[in-house]
């Protein structure tokens, strides 16, 4: 078994014991490495029901087989998985940059950690060395202070860290972990699972050789990328980014803004890609064996926050501009940088703060109750200010929306769940999905709670391949064969900027993994475990109460708001009827009862013949 | 990857390294003349080829004392991790070009003789001077 590792470490916070054990080749064949092994481990290293800050819930950090390797994207990434703090179902988040490779040649495929330190500690892994040791003595540092303290302390320069900030620490919900400055296991909360074991980071250095199984064919097929990367498939990244995203979605009434109030933003061309472009952006650069640099760093070069650094892309670039109403870049660039200092989902916080604001404007909230804050819409300095509190869980409200919108709606109480916009608990990411219905079906169903990267259900809608205003029969399998697809990515860990330049899809991604592994993949292998990995994650989330029907729901306001901007979408909104008919599509697609509910036969095709009688079970109870 | 067949940039013979986001570059021998780390060598186990400027490290004479590590002002000497002597760039000496400037994917790297470089920078420098015209006309 070629890069592969074949091990795995298992760490047990509490106790401090340290052991390692070996990972078969069905395992890795099985489920890949990255999210899929991650999940599989989550399953059988967890009991049901247990709280996602309870010591025996397991965090896993995976790599996948390409890890190590000179593969672009795909050499660079890692995973962390464990049970969302969030959603209460499968937590997953993967990074790139420069610790998944060094996790992987310090010889490890994962790493279980399990247990609760008894004072603040990072785990320090030198190849085979795996030591806890104390980190009381960054408590409350940010994250890039602690990587760099912490390099200092071990003496080395290429150590690579991965760490939480301030809001992991004080467990707020959706605490990202994040590695080389800016590169973030951002969804899902890892970050506070983190926190709640008392781990402040992972530090790893890894000096063991990573072997492919057929060099030649391998050095070959990756030339052939880094060609391709060269060409149009990633001319997006390279250039504009992400952020040019804005001006794509404005024009189509799909850019959410004023926390889904409005469908259109009057400010997009002051927040657009192509502003940020040429205002702010003062380079690009790319992670460790990539040929596709995609990092654009902007310095803010005037004004209050002047000299504020940070990686914007287009998901926390809407989030904190147009979902809050701001139209301001600098300060746009100053949130993310603090959000980056505090190690928090850069979704989520400003899904979170636009929840607020939209709270404030209706009167749910006062201005008492914001400490004085101005929250309106369109307040710069009042979104630096809740973030600040937010990140040190400063007064009610600060403490309240750590919590996440869901949580804080029900701490808020009224009419706060009206605007609080996410699915099974994790805040929705920068579509509306009103506008946009295949991605509002596919959304519902992530196995992750809302999420644009489970499925890519946004993908047709907003290249016009389907009617957008409408929820048909047919989504369903659009849906369903994506989301194979993503799993595997997300497994293999490749880059999804990358993904258009597997020009053979399945087939270039079985090759890819064969020449690498050594491992016979064919292409039906390969589709197969992708679905295998669907399963698995839904058959978590149904073990944890998460995973049926009743769980697969959309945010109150994409229901009962149409679209008040004039335009095509005026008038739209998704109803009730038609997203059912969709639910019952994507199941029928996926071979699941109409409860949403793998059936036995589906699962024992999968060869997860083990987790039928869960499945069984869950039906029984009449979902 | 070329001399040892496998994925570890602990045995790399060029590094790459990040200061800040803003601040990256690659760092390998400068194939230098009078080169401190061959002067520095106690064991005469480094040699400079007279017309490329390559260093070559006699494996057998080398003991790992690290002088020329020291001696190196641009941390392009490396101590091999499992033989425990000394290595360093030698331009892919038995490839028809060096593999880190072929692998390149951003084609950032280039190896080109003194003539070829000089007629680069003219042409590069050329090209900003009719670009910052161009930008002041519009």
């Amino acid at each position: 078994m070629f890069s592969y590792a074949g091990k795995i470490l298992r760490v047990d916070l509490t106790t401090g014991k340290v052991s390692t054990e070996p990972l078969t080749e069905d395992m890795a064949k099985s489920y890949i490495g990255g999210i899929g092994l991650g999940i599989r481990l989550l399953m059988d290293n967890s009991t049901p029901g247990t709280d996602p800050f309870d010591p025996s819930n397991p965090i896993i950090f995976a790599t996948g087989p390409l890890s190590g390797t000179m593969g672009p994207t795909a050499g660079n990434g890692y995973a962390v998985v464990s049970k969302s703090p969030a959603t209460g179902g499968v937590g997953e988040a993967k990074a790139h940059g420069f610790f998944g490779p060094d996790l992987k040649r310090a010889g490890y495929d994962a790493v279980i950690i399990t247990g609760k330190a008894p004072k603040l500690s990072y785990l320090w892994i030198d190849d085979d060395k795996v030591e806890i040791k104390d980190a009381e003595w960054l408590k409350g540092e940010t994250v890039y202070h602690t990587d760099v303290k912490i390099k200092d302390e071990l003496g080395d320069f290429y150590i690579r860290v991965s760490a939480i900030g301030e809001a992991g620490e004080k467990l707020c919900r959706f605490a990202a972990i994040i590695n080389d400055e800016f590169r973030a296991i951002g969804r899902t909360g890892m970050g506070a699972v983190m926190g709640s074991k008392n781990l402040k980071a992972v530090a790893v250095r890894g000096t063991h050789d990573v072997d492919v199984a057929n060099l030649d064919g391998f050095k070959e097929f990756i030339k052939m990328i880094h060609e391709r990367m060269k060409g149009p498939a990633t001319k997006k990244y390279k250039t504009l980014g992400t952020p040019e995203n804005v001006l794509v979605l404005n024009s189509l009434s799909a850019l959410a803004t004023r926390n889904w109030t409005n469908a259109t933003f009057e400010g997009a061309e002051k927040v657009s890609g192509e502003w940020l472009n040429e205002h702010y952006v003062k380079k690009i650069v790319g992670c460790a064996t990539c040929g596709m640099r995609c990092d654009h760093i902007a310095v803010v070069p005037e004004g209050p926050y002047q000299g504020s650094t940070s990686r914007l892309e287009f998901e926390c670039l809407w989030s904190m501009g147009p979902l809050c109403g701001v139209d301001r870049l600098d300060a746009v660039i100053e949130a993310m940088r603090i959000v980056n200092e505090y190690g928090m989902d850069g979704i989520s916080i400003g899904v979170v703060v636009a929840f607020a604001m939209d709270c404030y404007e209706h009167g749910v909230i006062t201005k008492e109750q914001t400490d004085g804050i101005d929250l309106r819409f369109g307040n710069a300095e009042a979104l630096i200010a809740i973030i600040h509190k937010i990140g040190k869980r400063e007064g009610w409200l600060g403490n309240a929306l750590a919590e996440g919108v869901a949580k804080a709606a029900e701490i808020i109480g009224g009419d706060a769940y009206k605007y609080a916009c996410h699915i099974k608990g994790l805040e929705l990411p920068g579509y509306d999905l009103r506008t946009l219905k295949t991605a509002a079906l596919g959304f519902s169903v992530s196995f992750r709670g809302a999420c644009h990267l489970r499925n890519g259900a946004y993908s047709p809608d907003v290249k016009g391949k389907v009617n957008r205003f409408k929820i048909e029969p047919g989504r369903g399998k659009m849906i369903t064969d994506e989301s194979k697809m993503y799993n595997v990515i997300d497994s293999l860990i490749v880059c999804k900027f990358s993904r258009g330049t597997y020009y053979d899809g399945w087939k270039d991604l079985a090759n890819y993994y064969t020449l690498a592994t050594g491992i016979p993949m064919t292409v039906e292998d390969m589709a197969k475990a992708g679905d295998r990995i669907e399963n698995l994650a839904r058959m978590f989330n149904i073990r944890e109460g998460k995973g049926t029907r009743k769980n697969d729901t959309l945010p109150w306001k994409i229901e009962n708001c149409p679209v008040p901007d004039e335009g095509p979408a005026k008038g739209v909104v998704v109803n009730e009827e038609e997203f059912q008919v969709g639910l019952s599509d994507y199941y029928s697609s996926r071979g699941w009862s109409a409860s949403g509910i793998p059936t036995a036969a589906k699962l024992q095709e999968l060869g997860l013949g083990d987790l039928a009688p869960l499945a069984e079970q869950a039906e029984q109870r009449g979902a | 990857m070329e001399h040892e067949k496998t994925f570890n940039p602990t045995k790399s013979r060029i590094r790459a390294l990040r200061l800040s986001p803003l601040n990256n570059l690659a760092v390998t021998c400068r194939h230098c003349e009078e080169p401190a780390c061959v002067a520095a060598c106690p064991r005469e186990a480094l040699s400079q080829d007279p017309n490329t400027g390559v260093i070559t490290v006699d494996e057998n004479a080398c003991n790992g004392c690290a002088w020329c590590i020291s001696a190196c002002q641009f941390g392009a000497m490396m101590m091999h991790p499992e033989k425990k002597v000394v290595f360093t760039c030698d331009a892919c000496k038995d490839e028809k070009e060096p593999q880190c400037v072929k692998w390149c994917p951003e084609e950032a790297l280039t190896y080109v003789s003194a003539q070829e470089l000089a007629q680069k920078s003219r042409i590069s420098a050329v090209k900003n001077l009719f670009q910052e015209a161009k930008e002041k006309k519009s």
